[in-house]
């Protein structure tokens, strides 16, 4: 028997207000990045800001500053550059474009082909949402989180007693949060498929918070003699191994992902990558100890 | 005892193999298949196939001003036929009437019974289209529009185009797998309203015009001449190739305002060759109604010049020489081949009723979507890769059973979506890849319960049993969770998200299925030919 973990015994709960200070933290800078996505201040992709993207991938190696040059002397305003040098691309975005979409990602090519010559400019993907759109699909991703987070919490209130289901509840926000506030502060774009990712950690990290409820909710029919904050640290520390190791698994395929997955996906298998480390810590380091500081005068030890 | 496991173990081979028949026509591993099992498969997303997706809406507005507009100017005709003394002229969204008396008023009940009163004041009475009619107005220009751009799809050659309706005046069409993409929203999105109206060179302004300019310099041009065109006049621009030099210039006309004749009346366009100059041009046949007034057009304006416009560019504007009969004419321009190909399909399906405005646009190109398959099939063998070697490193011959129940689930997962005919996009892709990674997880929680069942000193048996039936509730919890994301994902998503929702809920029935009677039936079978006295795990 290989065991990554064998019969720890450390103390989870003791180290609780360590860690429910970096989750505030965590927490805090997600609402920011929430607040910021709602108000339309952060990096917002262009399908939820509405613009234009234009993907260009060149057959030769062209200087980014040149091209930069050129958009501004064709007339192009107000884009931001980055290129994905691996591959001579260049992709050009321009945020809040006026309503004559459509206008712009001609404009933008058809300056490029004339300094680089047609033939070594091919577009890659041109991505133009109009405004009404962007707004459309902002309101379809918040909705779709909300609808998700309470269809989760409905049912963990379903399958667990009160105090699961308010800390598994927490856990899944503070996941959620965390990964927004992480993607909001190193200045990546907040788009779809962010959202996506966001969801799927929501899901994939209750996963985790099961698991340890379930060992919680079965020593606390089984063991009477110990206290609260032992069983809950004893549960944990059993099922430590199973939660690492469900978690790397996933790790492996998003990390699988995120190196060789190409570029259209990489953001989303960062954000999984992230979902699934700070969804392990929640379960052990939030969704417990709120648990346990819910649990800890009356009726718990009864079940 | 054998029979119990048989009914699982055909279950599962029957699985695999209808896995296997279903994908088979997404692959070009065999060449016939017979027919019934050709409309299965997977079909990849606009992402990864390329393609265009293109949301337009149709300015339905604007359709109910101009009918408006064509009332107001029938009724003045139709007063002036009469011999009534009345006028008749649109004001914002009314038709004003003047003046107010029985005879205009019985006039225009009988004529445009779909006009209700609005109001009377001052000797003047506004009508107005009523409700029924306004959106019956709208309803038709939507769905004239959808007639119009299938057409012109169908005309242009696309695969499997999807065109529809959303929500009252929008129209969304997918074009996946189009190359030339830059052509094909031309062609969609153009209106295509073809005129034929006089130029004005009797203006005094006429001579002072420039006869071209460079392109880009319209708008100015424009601003310097206002408040010197007639009323009745307007300027407008042809865009010329020099055959040369290849340099584009624009040509400035003055075209009278009023239409003659329009494209409603086409009833062919084709595109021919000029024999002298090897170019293409558009010949264009009239009905009977506008070749009778094709005719008299001409007959009336013998030496006068004739602007043929579609979209309010100027193509060519010929002198009239002589009454022309039969209603057949050409359009000529400076165009190539397939700028030529595409006017005749968007003259032959006819004009849209009114403007498209693009609301949205997402275009892949060929390679980018070959780039992600290639990408996402690279990611998704090295995933498995490191999964199955840690499987079997951490769980040695557990492990390899669990890494069995790995292949079975991306195969069921596979064979599922080749069954539904599902989508595939790049991020249902990272869903796939992603349920390599959840694939094992139900095994994990199982093998962890053995685990400690076995530290408690059962029997290997014994310990299995218990390790399925304590890890069944959590594991069951976890894909509901899962299912819950991805029944909202579909709900809510896009295109791509919806491709990465059905993999994921797809992906928690397999799962289920694979974890709990995949591995649990190797696991009853290894133990029921004999004893087993040590469990790998």
């Amino acid at each position: 028997m290989i065991e990554l973990i064998k019969n720890t015994k450390i103390d989870f709960m003791g180290k609780r207000f360590i860690a429910l200070a970096v989750s505030a933290i965590l927490t805090i800078i997600g609402l920011i990045a929430a607040v910021q996505v709602a108000r339309g201040t952060a990096n917002l992709g262009i399908d939820f800001a509405g613009g234009t993207a234009v993907q260009i991938k060149f057959n030769t190696s062209v200087m980014l500053h040149d091209v930069r040059k050129a958009l501004e002397d064709g007339g192009i305003k107000d884009f931001d550059l980055q290129d994905l040098p691996t591959e001579n691309k260049v992709l050009i975005r321009i945020k809040k474009s006026g309503s004559n979409i459509g206008e712009l990602s001609k404009g933008i090519v058809s300056v490029l082909s004339q300094k680089y010559s047609q033939g070594n400019v091919v577009v890659d993907s041109t991505t133009e949402i109009g405004p009404k759109v962007g707004s459309k699909l902002r309101k379809d991703a918040l909705v779709a989180v909300l609808v998700a987070t309470l269809g989760i919490l409905i049912y963990v209130a379903f399958r667990f007693q009160f105090k699961f289901g308010v800390g598994a509840t927490i856990a899944t926000f503070h996941d959620v949060l965390a990964v927004l506030g992480i993607f909001f502060l190193i200045g990546k774009e907040i788009n779809l498929l962010l959202v996506t990712a966001l969801l799927t950690i929501a899901g994939y990290s209750l996963t985790d918070t099961v698991v340890v409820f379930d060992r919680i909710r079965e020593n606390l029919r089984t063991k009477f003699k110990k206290s609260t904050s032992e069983i809950v640290n004893q549960s944990i520390n059993e099922v430590l191994s199973r939660t690492i190791v469900t978690s790397f698994t996933v790790f492996l395929s998003s990390l699988a992902l995120f190196i060789f997955g190409g570029e259209v996906i990489h953001d989303f298998a960062l954000a999984m990558i992230l979902g699934i480390i700070v969804g392990t810590y929640s379960s052990i380091f939030v969704a417990s100890p709120i648990v346990l500081m819910l649990g800890k005068d009356k009726g718990f030890n009864k079940k | 005892m054998k029979k119990k496991f048989l009914w699982r173990i055909s279950l599962i081979a029957t699985a695999t193999i209808l896995s296997v028949l279903f994908f088979l026509p997404s692959t070009s591993l065999v060449s016939s298949l017979p027919e019934w099992l050709m409309k299965y498969g997977i079909t990849l997303g606009l992402d990864l196939q390329g393609g265009v997706h293109l949301v337009y809406e149709v300015d339905i507005d604007k359709t109910v001003d101009v009918t408006a507009e064509r009332i107001a100017s029938s009724l003045a005709n139709t007063f002036k036929e009469k011999k009534i003394e009345a006028k008749s002229e649109k004001q914002g969204l009314d038709i004003v009437i003047s003046p107010d008396n029985d005879q205009v008023k019985k006039t225009v009940q009988e004529q445009f019974p779909n006009l209700s009163l609005d109001k009377q004041s001052e000797g003047k009475v506004f009508y107005r289209l009523n409700s029924a009619e306004v959106n019956r107005i709208k309803n038709f220009a939507v769905d004239q529009a959808l007639e119009t751009i299938r057409n012109r799809v169908d005309q242009f050659g696309v695969a499997e185009p999807t065109i529809h309706r959303q929500a009252t005046n929008e129209i969304v069409i997918q074009l996946p797998g189009v190359k030339d993409t830059k052509r094909a929203i031309e062609l969609v999105g153009k209106t295509a309203l073809l005129q034929f109206k006089l130029l004005d060179d009797e203006a005094p302004i006429a001579a002072q015009l420039p006869g071209t300019i460079p392109p880009g310099g319209e708008e100015n041009l424009l601003k310097q001449f206002a408040g010197q065109v007639p009323e009745d006049d307007e300027i407008l621009f042809g865009r010329m190739r020099n055959q040369e030099t290849q340099i584009e210039s624009k040509t400035v006309y003055l075209v009278k305002k009023q239409t003659l004749i329009t494209g409603d009346f086409l009833t062919e366009a084709r595109v021919n060759i000029d024999q002298r100059y090897n170019e293409p041009y558009v010949s264009i046949s009239f009905d009977s109604t506008g070749a009778k007034l094709f005719e008299q057009v001409t007959a009336n304006n013998v030496k006068k010049r004739l602007a043929i416009i579609l979209d309010n560019n100027v193509y060519s504007a010929p002198a009239i020489q002589e009454r022309i009969e039969g209603g057949n004419a050409q359009i000529t321009g400076s165009f190539g081949m397939e700028e030529a190909k595409d006017l005749a399909i968007v003259l032959r399906s006819g004009s849209l009723p009114a403007p498209l405005k693009m609301l949205q646009n997402v275009t892949v190109g060929p390679s980018l979507g070959k780039d992600s398959i290639d990408a996402g099939i690279k990611a998704g063998l090295i995933g498995a890769i490191l999964v199955i070697v840690f499987m079997i490193m951490y769980y040695k011959l557990s492990g390899v059973i669990a890494d069995f129940a790995l292949v079975l689930n991306i195969v069921f997962l596979i064979g599922a979506l080749s069954a539904f005919r599902a989508t595939l996009t790049m991020p249902g892709i990272a869903g796939i890849i992603l349920a390599i990674g959840m694939a094992v997880d139900s095994n994990v929680l199982m093998f962890e319960r053995m685990r400690d069942e076995l530290r408690l000193g059962k029997t290997p048996r014994a310990a299995i049993d218990s390790g399925y039936d304590k890890a069944f509730w959590t594991i069951f919890d976890s894909h509901v969770t899962t299912l819950i994301t991805a029944v909202v994902l579909y709900e809510f998503g896009t295109g791509p998200i919806k491709g990465f929702a059905v993999t994921l809920g797809v992906g928690v029935f397999i799962n289920l299925f694979t974890a709990l009677i995949g591995t649990k039936t190797v696991f009853d079978l290894i133990t029921s030919r004999r004893e087993v006295k040590k469990l790998s795990i």
